[in-house]
């Protein structure tokens, strides 16, 4: 009795008629990584978000070091030394790493003498736990990793004993990703117990202990990590057995669709990030970009999609120019056939206070079919999102809720469902799974491939390397801005990965 | 996970939120009058009964409802596409200048339902051309429109001095306005609407322009909600970069919504100018140009939100008039300071007694659910 962390007993949660978590039960021992997965809308982040204090269970209660508590808000959380690392960092953009860290742990009125305290708090924290970041750094200025890096240091500098990360790993480089396990390791080295919300199995199999499984709004199971394996969670997951790589024939590739002639793009700041880029797609083939996040592939994306504008350089659709160093207009690019899937779904691809339906015709609002002259035509768009939903199995199958109330796997597939039932000729996609669980991977990955058969061109940015060798039909690489190598599908990761580090790349170009 | 507040149901977040705000505004306004001396309650009533107890008063506070329907409208549009147009003022206030030319022009040879949908016309045209300048300024050269309308009202301040006195001034008056319209100028009276309800609307100026103001608010709640243009408008409102995405203009959607949003505030000079006035005077507006900014906050740049609230400030108007009239030692200044605290507490602090009131739904429900748990087992 006496190692259990955290016990949750009898949790239930409704949002209307959504009954996000039944009666749940969880018990986690001290000092282990404890993995919850489960599909995308299963109830996880709502599970971790009655933890932190962010919602009040309907019914239930929580334990923590085997005392109740009553969690009203984050400070009662905070208080019984529960911190919680956020999807969406909660850090202000313009204070430096120090001053996140403080805010609303200030400790006395005059700050002078709180910062020096907390600088060498800080610095004890880091070397501790390998978490090297500069103070005075500002968080606007850094990436990701490290921002994320900043979100474990304010949890600990609050004291946490049990720190909750809610997909960490889905916005970091393998790199990145690979350093945060080692800190998780030593948090749990020196007594921790971190729970780990993920999608990615490998993950829960490298480095957790123990896992436990949701699957709408239920517990269904809990199991020793070491005593289990991915195609038995895959399947507790979602109830039937899922293919775990996809299957796809050859590529037929036809003619070519979108032909990139020496893009080059720069940034609001004049900092180059695409350099140079030329490449071919053809219809009925997939190219995937590999690259670490941050090498321009977003840049890419954008500009060819109309997005931002490039300094020079030509792309051809269909044999007809695209004007990238002009007035693209991103309405007129879908009308000619190019569908885009943005990596921010939360900023570009959706609004998220619109209702689901409205979502499921952004950018297609010109569409003859959902307007009355000028005005929507209500049931015309609200029974096309019903089909949608269906065929993409949305869930909840509700396309007058709110679209931040669908978990992120689901807004997920609202996007693709939007892009890709279209039949556009090219389809350029930003992290299509990003945060989506794998029996809906499994849908994606599928469907992208029938589009693929269907003579499509598909053009993939991923900085998932598995996800770019299981669909890819070519593989471009990214590295500051420029393609610096293209392989088969069949490049092993090591040498993708030298080339993503832009080791080979410099061989190559040189040659 | 973005809102830390659970969410409420309907009824609470937009009833009993409203009026909790709305009841404490009204006791701190009580504290003040207990300061100045006065009797709280006694001025309570006639705040109350100068704004409700008879038909004419009760014209009186829809009179001036009107006038905020309009401009809480021209606000809230502004806002839907994120755009915050202060310059109600000043475009309600150029406005006038396309009622007065239609009255001034037809007033003597056409009735008044020849003239009217002239004047709205020319109002909508005066007021929309007002705002399109901000607008574009915004859209071409960036300059934010907070500090351009701001501006514009004080042109508009200006220019219309200019015109009362040199330009629409008859020759030999010696007062900055026009002449008085004849009949064809002046609009009719609702006090058949009121006499329905048995009431009699004596000397208030409640007129048909009311009835415009309905008619304008379903409009603008077609326009946000079921047509094309408004779902541009709300994509842009709530995420830039979705609206960019998607291939929307921001400059061409900034500058036409800022030109419905100006007409709107500029068919506010209907009521005062052809519906109490007769004649275009010097400062007609005074200030409905920024009561709207209040009424739309209130009312949840909602148009079913906006007509309760634009009735509120009626309310507190002709009430408040009424109070100074009755209590002396309270002046109209008092009037504006509770005006002021509605204003705060209604809108600036909206939400302060939101985490308590979501605690104690929580709290019910949980209870309910123990409840039901009990029975079940
Ligand atoms: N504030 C809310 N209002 C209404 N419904 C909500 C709200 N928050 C979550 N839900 C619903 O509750 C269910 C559980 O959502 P939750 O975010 O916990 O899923 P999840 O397991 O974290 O999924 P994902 O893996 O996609 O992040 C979903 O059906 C979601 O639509
Ligand atoms: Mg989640």
């Amino acid at each position: 009795m006496d190692n259990i962390a955290i016990e949750l007993r009898g949790i239930d949660k409704s949002f209307g008629p959504v009954h996000a978590n039944k009666n749940i039960n969880l018990k986690v021992r001290k000092g282990t990584i404890h993995g919850i997965i489960g599909e995308n809308g299963a109830g996880k982040s709502t599970l971790m978000s009655i933890l932190y204090g962010f919602y009040q269970a309907d019914s239930g209660e929580i334990l923590v070091d085997g005392k109740p508590v009553a969690i009203r808000d984050p400070n009662a959380a905070i208080a019984a030394g529960i911190g919680m690392v956020h999807q969406h960092f909660m850090l202000v953009e313009n204070f430096t790493v120090l001053e996140n860290i403080m805010l609303g742990a200030e400790d006395s009125q005059i700050l002078n003498k709180g910062i020096a305290k907390a600088r060498v708090e800080l610095k004890r924290l880091e070397r501790e736990y390998a978490l090297e970041v500069d103070p005075d750094a500002v968080i606007e200025e850094l990436p990701v990793g490290l921002q994320q890096r900043v979100e474990i240091l304010k949890a600990l500098y609050r004291r946490a004993d049990i720190l909750i990360l809610d997909e960490p790993t889905g916005v970091l480089t393998p790199a990145e990703a690979d350093h945060l396990f080692r800190v998780l390791g030593q948090l749990k080295n020196q007594g921790k117990t971190v729970i780990l919300i993920t999608h990615k199995l490998r993950e829960i199999m490298a480095i957790t202990d123990e896992v436990s499984v949701m699957r709408r709004g239920e517990m269904v199971a809990t199991r020793t990590t070491a005593e289990t394996s991915v195609e038995e969670l895959a399947e507790l997951m979602v109830g039937r057995r899922v293919l775990l790589r996809v299957e796809k024939g050859e590529a037929k590739p036809g003619e070519v669709k979108l032909a990139v002639e020496g893009l080059t793009v720069k940034d609001g700041r004049g900092v180059t990030m695409v350099d140079n880029v030329s490449f071919n797609l053809k219809a009925g083939e997939i190219v995937g970009i590999a690259g670490v996040a941050g090498n321009g592939q977003s840049e890419l994306l954008e500009a060819i999609s109309g997005i931002r504008r490039a300094v020079s350089g030509s792309v051809l659709l269909n044999g007809k120019p695209i004007e990238v160093t002009g007035r693209a207009d991103p309405s007129e690019l879908r009308n000619r056939g190019l569908a885009h899937v943005p990596e921010d779904r939360h900023h570009v691809g959706l609004v998220l206070k619109f209702e689901e339906c409205e979502n499921a015709i952004l950018g297609y609002h010109h569409d003859k079919r959902y307007l009355n002259g000028v005005f929507l035509n209500v049931d015309a768009i609200r029974k096309d999102a019903e089909k949608r939903i269906a065929e993409y199995d949305i869930r909840p199958p509700n396309p007058r809720l709110k679209t931040a109330n669908f978990s992120g796997g689901n807004q997920q597939k609202i996007v693709l469902a939007r892009e890709m039932e279209r039949g556009p000729d090219v389809l350029i996609i930003g992290q299509p799974t990003r945060g989506v669980d794998v029996g809906a991977i499994e849908f994606i990955h599928r469907r992208i491939i029938e589009m693929r058969d269907q003579g499509m061109a598909v053009l993939l940015v991923s900085v998932e390397l598995d996800e770019i060798r299981a669909l890819s039909d070519r593989i471009l690489v990214m590295f500051a801005g420029r393609v610096v190598g293209e392989r088969g599908p069949d490049a092993t990761e090591g040498e993708l990965g030298l080339l993503m580090a832009g080791v080979e790349g410099r061989k190559e170009a040189a040659e | 996970m973005s809102t830390p507040y659970a969410k409420l149901p309907g009824w609470a977040e937009y009833g009993l939120i409203p009026l909790i705000n709305l009841a404490v505004a009204f006791l701190v306004a009580g504290l003040v009058v207990l300061l100045v001396g006065e009797n709280p309650l006694e001025a309570a009533y006639h705040l109350i009964n100068g704004a409700f107890g008879r038909g004419e008063y009760l014209g009186f506070t829809l009179y001036y409802a009107t006038t905020f329907i309009f401009t809480g409208l021209a606000v809230a549009v502004a806002f839907h596409a994120g755009l915050f147009n202060i310059g109600g003022e000043g475009q309600a206030y150029v406005g006038g200048i396309g009622v007065a030319l239609a009255c001034l022009w037809l007033d003597q040879t056409m009735p008044w339902f020849v003239v009217f949908p002239l004047a709205i016309l020319g109002s909508a045209f005066f007021g929309a051309a007002w705002a399109f300048l901000p607008g574009w300024l915004q859209a071409k050269r960036g300059s934010h429109i907070v500090i351009t309308t701001i501006m514009f009202n004080f042109i508009a301040s200006s220019l219309m001095v200019y015109l009362l006195t040199r330009v629409l001034k008859p020759l030999g008056s010696m007062s900055p306005q026009t002449r008085t319209f004849a009949e064809g100028g002046q609009l009719p009276k609702l006090d058949w609407l009121l006499a329905i309800f048995g009431l009699d609307i004596g000397t208030a100026p409640f007129n048909v322009s009311f009835l415009l103001a309905l008619v304008a608010a379903f409009c603008v709640w077609l326009l946000i909600w079921r047509t094309k243009l408004g779902y541009e408008m709300r994509t842009m409102g709530h995420s830039p970069s979705a609206a960019r995405y998607a291939g929307m203009s921001e400059s061409r959607i900034t500058v036409i919504t800022m030109m419905i949003s100006g007409a709107l505030a500029g068919m506010m000079a209907l009521n005062p100018i052809m519906g109490e006035q007769g004649r275009m005077q010097l400062d007609f507006v005074q200030g409905a140009g920024f009561v709207g900014i209040a009424v739309a906050l209130m009312g949840r740049s909602h148009p079913a939100g906006i007509i309760p609230a634009a009735v509120l400030f009626g309310m507190l108007y002709q009430g408040g008039a009424e109070i100074s009239f009755e209590m002396p030692s309270i002046s109209r200044d008092m009037i504006v300071i509770i005006q002021g605290l509605v204003i705060l507490f209604a809108g600036a602090l909206e939400n302060m007694f939101r985490p308590a009131i979501a605690r104690l739904f929580a709290m019910q429900s949980r209870r309910a659910a123990v409840v039901a748990q009990t029975k079940g087992a």
